[in-house]
C-alpha cells in the first residue's frame, strides 16, 4: 500500500481504470499519509470521513470512463467548496461555509475526483511563503524549517509530500510557480480566462488564475485539460478552443524557437540558477529546438507595477468582509466602530499592508500617478511579449530567482519577500501562461524550477516544451519523510 | 418672488436672483431581473427573498451584465436624443455601508453608456430645452431599516443589484415650475419606451437636485448645493424653494456658500447640511476588473432605434396636425402614455364618421373627473375605449343630446356597460322625428295659449318656456335642436 501515494496520477487513474487498485485503495493511502503529515500543516480542513465514503459508493459502481475516475484530491482553500468550509486562509473566514462550488473544483469532482481536504494557503493569496495564513506557516517536504513557497504553500507541500496525487492552486503574481519550484514539482498558471475565476474567492480579479500542480507535466496536462472551461459566470472567461491537453502532449519540439529574455538576468542572482538556465538552454537544444535571445525591456517594471494593480484591485475586493454578512464580526459600538474591529482583528499584516497600499494608490490626487501609470505601463510589458512572440514560440526563464528560504528569514522584510515573485508577475501582467518545471537543485540541495511562458491560449505548446525538457533532465525530488515519525 | 412672463426670480431689496438647477435623476431601469444578477425586482416583496449570492457579494461571486439593462439604457438614451457610446465602463464606486454588501457599487464614472442628449419642456411662455449631460448605468444598493428596532438595523438586500439610470441633466432649469415639466417629461419618454415606470412611491424615479444662484444677468455659476435624493416633484419643488432663498439670505448678508451635500426634511421644509466637501467620500472609483468594457455594434444600436415608439413630442406633432388640436389639447393627451393610447383606441373605434373635438372634450372632461373621484389611471378606466367611442358616436349621430350623454356615461361605469343598449333598455333615444314632436308642441301650444299669444306680442322670454315644456313633455328626450326649429314656426 505504502508505494499508492508515490504513483503518479497518470498511473493511479490507469490502475483504478484496470481495476488494479480500487478507489478506497488509494482514497485510504493518501488520507493514511495525510494523517501522519500533520507537521507539513498542509490542511486547513480535511473531509477524510466523507471522502473514504464517496470512495466506496464510487467502488460499487465504478465509472471508468471519467478523466479522474475515484481520484482523491486535497485542494487550496482559496476555492469555494459546497458545505465544506473555506477559510481563504483568514480568521475573516474562519466560519465560513459556501452554499456554492466554484467553477473549476464542480469540473473535478464531474471528471470522478473526491475532496480529501482543503489545503493551507496564505492569507488571501497573499504572501509568498506561506507564513500570512492565519491557520500557521507549512512546512517544506524538502526540510524541515523550509518554506514551501507561497500563496500556494499547502498545495505545493502537499503535492511534494504525496498527501495527494495532484491539487489545484492558484497564481495571481506567481503563487502556483514559485512553491512549484520551491517544492521541485510541476505548477502551470494558464492563460488568464481560461479557467473560471467563479467561486474562487479574489484576491486581484484581473490577475487571479486557477491552474494544476503535480508530479509530473503529464499529470499537470491532465489535470489542465479537466479545470480549464468557458464560464459563463465569469465575464472574463474565454470562449476557445479547448485541447484534449494530454492526449495531444509530446515530446517533439524540433523546430520551435525558444526566447531567452536577457533582463531575466538580474543582480544579485546566485550564480547556480544562471547556470541552471544554461543548463535549460541547453535541454532545449539537445530536444532539437532553437534558442535564441530576446529583449522583454520593460521587465523591470514588472513587480513594482503589479505591486500597484493587485493591491488596488484587493482593496476593493476585500472590502466585502466588513463583518455585516458572514465571516468574523467583532463586537463595535457602531457601525463605524464594528467595521474597524472586524478588520483589524480579521485580517493579518501582510493582507492589511496591501489594502493600505491599494487604498493609497486609488486615492483621489494618486489615482494618476499610480493605478492609472500602472496599466500604462501594463501595456508596456504585455506589448513587450507580443513583439518577442513575433520572434519566438516560447520563452524560457528561471522560476525563482533563489531556491527556497528558511521558515521567518524574510518575514520582517516585505520588500525581499516580493523580489521573489520577479521572474513571475510579468506573465500574471500579461494574462499569460507559464509553467514551471523542475530543473536541478542547488548546494544544498533544494529544488530549483525553470519557467517556460507561452503566447495567450498556448498552453499545449509550453506543455510540450516542458514534457520534452522533463525527459532530458530527469529530475528526482529528494523526499525524506523528514516530518514522519 | 416674482413670476412676471413666467420667470422666476428671487427678490431682495434692489437685488434679483436667478436659480440654477441641474438634476441627477435615479430611474430604475424597468426590468424582470437585476443587473448584474438574476435575481427578480419584484416591488414589495418580504425582505431579503430577491437577493442571489452575487447581490449578497459572497467570496467569489463574479457579477455578469444582464443585456436586457443594457438595451433599456441605450433605447432611453435614443430617447433622450442622446449620443449612445459604442464602449462603456463600468467601475468600481468604493465607499462602506451596511446595506453596500460588495463595499462598493458598480456604475459607470469616466466612460458612461450615454452621452449629450436633450428634452425639450412645454412651459406656458414657450418651449425649453434642457441639455442631458449623460446617463449611465448603476447598481441599487439595499435598504437600511433604521426604526424596527432601538439597538438594531436591519438590511433589506430585495434592492441590492437593481439596474438603476443615473440621468444628469446640464444645468439649464430655473424655476420650480420647470424642474416639475422636466421630471415629468423624463416619466413620459420612459413610459413610452418602457424603460421605468417612473413610479415616484415606490422609489423608481428619484432625485439629486443641484442648486445654485446668482445675481440676474450674471452668466457665472454660483456655488452648488446638492439636495440627496428627494423622491417626489412636490418635495423637490418645496427644497429648491428652500434651498435657493438660503442661499440667497446668506449672500445678502455677505456670507458665502459651502459647497455641501444637503437633506431636505419634509417635515420641516427644510435643508440640512448632510456633509461639506472637505467631507466628502473618496469613492476611490477605477474599472472593475471582473467585467471587461461594454462594447456594442452599430448593428445592434440601429435594431433598438427601430424599436423604439412613437415618442411624446412626435406623437403630439402628429395630434395636432392629423386631428386638429390645438397644442394645449395635443399635450394634455401626450404627457402620459396611457392617456395617448386610450384617446387612439378611441379614435379607431369611432369609424368614419367621428367628432375628434367632442371626443378630446369628453376624455378631458368626464372621463377624467371620474378617474380623479375615483382615484384611478386612465388605465384603469371602468369605462372601455370601444364603449366611449360607441358613446361619443351616439351624440354625434343625434342619438342622445349630450345632456342625455352623461346620465348614460353614469350609468356605463358599472361594469363598463354597451352605452347602445343602456339607451335602448332606458328608453334614452332622443326623439327626432318631427312628426311626433310637432304633435307635442301643438298640444303645448294649445295647452298654454295665452302665453303663446304674449310671445308673439314681443315677450320672447317665453320662448325658453315653450322649449322647457317641450322637453319635459318628451322626458327630455327631444332632441333641442329640433324643438327649436318647430317652436319658431309655430309661434
Amino acid at each position: 500500500m505504502s508505494d499508492i501515494t508515490k504513483q503518479s496520477l497518470t498511473e493511479l487513474v490507469e490502475n483504478i481504470k484496470n481495476k488494479k487498485l480500487s478507489s478506497t485503495d488509494v482514497t485510504k493511502a493518501f488520507i493514511d499519509r495525510s494523517e501522519k503529515s500533520e507537521k507539513l500543516n498542509a490542511y486547513i480542513t480535511n473531509d477524510f470521513t466523507s471522502a473514504l465514503d464517496k470512495a466506496k459508493k464510487f467502488d460499487q459502481k465504478p465509472n471508468l470512463d471519467l478523466k479522474l475516475p475515484g481520484i482523491p484530491m486535497a485542494v487550496k482553500d482559496l476555492f469555494c467548496t459546497k458545505d465544506i468550509k473555506t477559510t481563504a486562509g483568514s480568521k475573516i473566514l474562519n466560519n465560513f461555509v459556501p452554499t456554492y462550488e466554484s467553477t473549476v473544483t464542480e469540473n473535478i469532482w464531474n471528471e470522478g475526483a473526491i475532496l480529501l481536504g482543503k489545503l493551507n494557503c496564505d492569507e488571501f493569496a497573499m504572501g509568498s511563503s506561506n507564513e500570512t495564513s492565519f491557520f500557521g506557516n507549512v512546512q517544506s517536504p524538502i526540510d524541515k524549517n523550509l518554506v514551501p513557497g507561497g500563496s500556494s504553500g499547502g498545495s505545493a507541500s502537499a503535492v511534494a509530500g504525496q498527501l495527494t496525487p495532484v491539487t489545484i492552486g492558484t497564481d495571481t503574481g506567481g503563487s502556483i510557480r514559485q512553491p512549484a519550484s520551491f517544492t521541485g514539482i510541476v505548477g502551470l498558471k494558464p492563460t488568464y480566462g481560461s479557467c473560471s475565476r467563479y467561486g474562487i474567492v479574489a484576491f486581484a480579479s484581473s490577475l487571479d488564475q486557477a491552474g494544476p500542480m503535480a508530479q509530473n507535466v503529464k499529470d499537470c496536462a491532465l489535470l489542465h485539460e479537466v479545470i480549464s472551461s468557458y464560464d459563463p459566470k465569469d465575464s472574463t472567461s474565454i470562449d476557445f478552443k479547448r485541447n484534449h491537453y494530454s492526449k495531444e502532449l509530446t515530446n517533439n519540439i524540433k523546430g520551435k524557437k525558444i526566447g531567452i529574455p536577457k533582463e531575466y538576468r538580474v543582480d544579485g542572482m546566485p550564480k547556480e540558477i544562471e547556470d541552471l538556465w544554461q543548463k535549460g538552454t541547453q535541454y532545449i537544444k539537445d530536444c532539437g529546438a532553437e534558442t535564441i535571445d530576446i529583449s522583454l525591456p520593460n521587465t523591470s517594471y514588472a513587480l513594482p507595477t503589479y505591486y500597484i494593480v493587485a493591491p488596488a484591485e484587493a482593496s476593493s475586493n476585500l472590502a466585502r468582509y466588513d463583518g455585516v454578512k458572514y465571516g468574523f464580526r467583532a463586537k463595535g459600538e457602531n457601525l463605524i466602530d464594528m467595521y474597524e474591529k472586524t478588520r483589524s482583528e480579521g485580517f493579518g499584516a501582510e493582507v492589511q499592508r496591501r489594502i493600505m497600499i491599494g487604498t493609497y494608490v486609488l486615492s483621489s490626487g494618486y489615482y494618476d500617478a499610480y493605478y492609472l501609470k500602472a496599466q500604462k505601463v501594463r501595456r508596456l510589458i504585455k506589448n513587450d511579449f507580443d513583439e518577442a512572440y513575433k520572434k519566438v514560440d516560447a520563452i524560457l526563464t528561471p522560476s525563482t530567482p533563489s531556491s527556497a528560504f528558511k521558515i521567518g528569514e524574510k518575514t520582517n522584510d516585505p520588500v525581499s519577500m516580493y523580489l521573489n515573485d520577479i521572474f513571475t508577475v510579468p506573465v500574471n501582467l500579461a494574462g499569460l501562461p507559464g509553467i514551471s518545471i523542475p530543473a536541478g537543485h542547488d548546494a544544498k540541495g533544494y529544488p530549483l524550477g525553470l519557467q517556460i511562458i507561452g503566447k495567450a491560449f498556448d498552453e499545449q505548446n509550453i506543455l510540450n516544451i516542458a514534457y520534452a525538457m522533463e525527459e532530458k533532465i530527469n529530475f528526482k525530488n529528494k523526499i525524506t519523510d523528514w516530518w514522519i515519525k | 418672488m416674482s413670476k412676471k412672463d413666467s420667470e422666476y426670480l428671487i427678490n431682495r431689496k434692489d437685488n434679483q436672483y436667478e436659480v440654477v438647477i441641474g438634476l441627477e435623476v435615479h430611474a430604475q431601469v424597468l426590468s424582470e431581473s437585476k443587473l448584474f444578477s438574476t435575481s427578480a425586482t419584484k416591488f414589495g416583496a418580504e425582505p431579503n427573498t430577491q437577493v442571489s449570492l452575487v447581490d449578497a457579494a459572497f467570496p467569489g461571486m463574479l457579477p455578469v451584465i444582464n443585456e436586457f439593462c443594457v438595451k433599456q439604457a441605450i433605447k432611453t438614451g435614443i430617447g433622450l436624443n442622446a449620443k449612445i457610446n459604442k464602449r462603456s465602463v463600468f467601475d468600481r464606486k468604493n465607499y462602506f455601508y451596511a446595506d453596500l454588501p460588495q463595499g462598493y457599487q458598480i456604475s459607470q464614472f469616466k466612460d458612461p453608456i450615454v452621452g449629450e442628449g436633450k428634452v425639450i419642456l412645454d412651459m406656458p411662455n414657450g418651449q425649453k430645452e434642457v441639455g442631458i449631460e449623460r446617463l449611465h448605468l448603476e447598481q441599487d444598493a439595499g435598504k437600511s431599516i433604521h426604526d424596527l428596532d432601538p439597538q438594531n438595523t436591519f438590511v433589506d438586500l430585495n434592492r441590492s443589484g437593481v439596474a438603476l439610470m443615473e440621468i444628469v441633466s446640464k444645468p439649464d432649469l430655473r424655476s420650480p415650475d420647470e424642474v416639475n415639466a422636466y421630471i415629468k417629461k423624463l416619466r413620459s419618454i420612459m413610459r413610452y419606451l418602457g424603460t421605468c415606470d417612473g413610479n415616484m412611491q415606490e422609489g423608481s424615479l428619484r432625485a439629486d437636485v443641484n442648486v445654485s444662484v446668482r445675481p440676474k444677468g450674471s452668466k457665472e455659476f454660483g456655488t452648488r448645493c446638492e439636495i440627496k435624493n428627494v423622491n417626489s416633484i412636490k418635495f423637490m419643488q418645496m427644497a429648491i424653494e428652500y434651498e435657493a432663498n438660503r442661499q440667497v439670505d446668506l449672500i445678502e448678508e455677505g456670507k458665502s456658500i459651502d459647497q455641501e451635500t444637503r437633506l431636505f426634511d419634509t417635515k420641516k421644509n427644510e435643508t440640512r447640511s448632510m456633509r461639506s466637501k472637505e467631507d466628502a467620500h473618496d469613492y476611490r472609483y477605477f474599472p472593475d476588473p471582473d467585467l471587461l468594457p461594454l462594447e456594442v455594434s452599430e448593428k445592434f444600436i440601429e435594431e433598438l432605434k427601430n424599436d423604439i415608439p412613437e415618442l411624446p413630442d412626435d406623437k403630439k406633432k402628429r395630434f395636432i396636425e392629423e386631428f386638429k388640436l390645438s397644442s394645449y389639447e395635443a399635450n394634455i393627451l401626450v404627457s402620459d402614455i396611457d392617456t395617448a393610447k386610450y384617446f387612439e383606441e378611441v379614435v379607431a373605434k369611432m369609424g368614419k364618421n367621428k367628432d375628434i373635438k367632442l371626443a378630446v372634450n369628453w376624455i378631458t372632461g368626464e372621463l377624467f373627473a371620474v378617474l380623479n373621484s375615483k382615484g384611478l389611471e386612465i388605465s384603469q378606466s371602468p369605462v372601455s375605449a370601444k364603449n366611449f367611442a360607441i358613446l361619443i358616436n351616439l351624440i354625434k349621430n343625434g342619438t342622445i343630446s349630450g345632456k342625455i350623454a352623461k346620465t348614460v356615461f353614469e350609468l356605463m361605469i358599472d361594469g363598463d356597460k354597451d352605452p347602445q343598449k343602456i339607451v335602448e333598455e332606458k328608453g334614452l333615444k332622443q326623439q327626432s322625428d318631427p312628426k311626433a314632436l310637432e304633435a307635442l308642441i301643438d298640444k303645448i301650444i294649445n295647452d298654454n295659449r295665452e302665453k303663446a299669444i304674449e310671445y308673439k306680442q314681443g315677450k320672447e322670454k317665453l320662448f325658453g318656456f315653450f322649449v322647457g315644456q317641450a322637453m319635459k313633455a318628451s322626458g327630455g328626450k327631444a332632441n333641442p335642436q329640433l324643438i327649436n326649429e318647430i317652436l319658431k314656426k309655430k309661434l
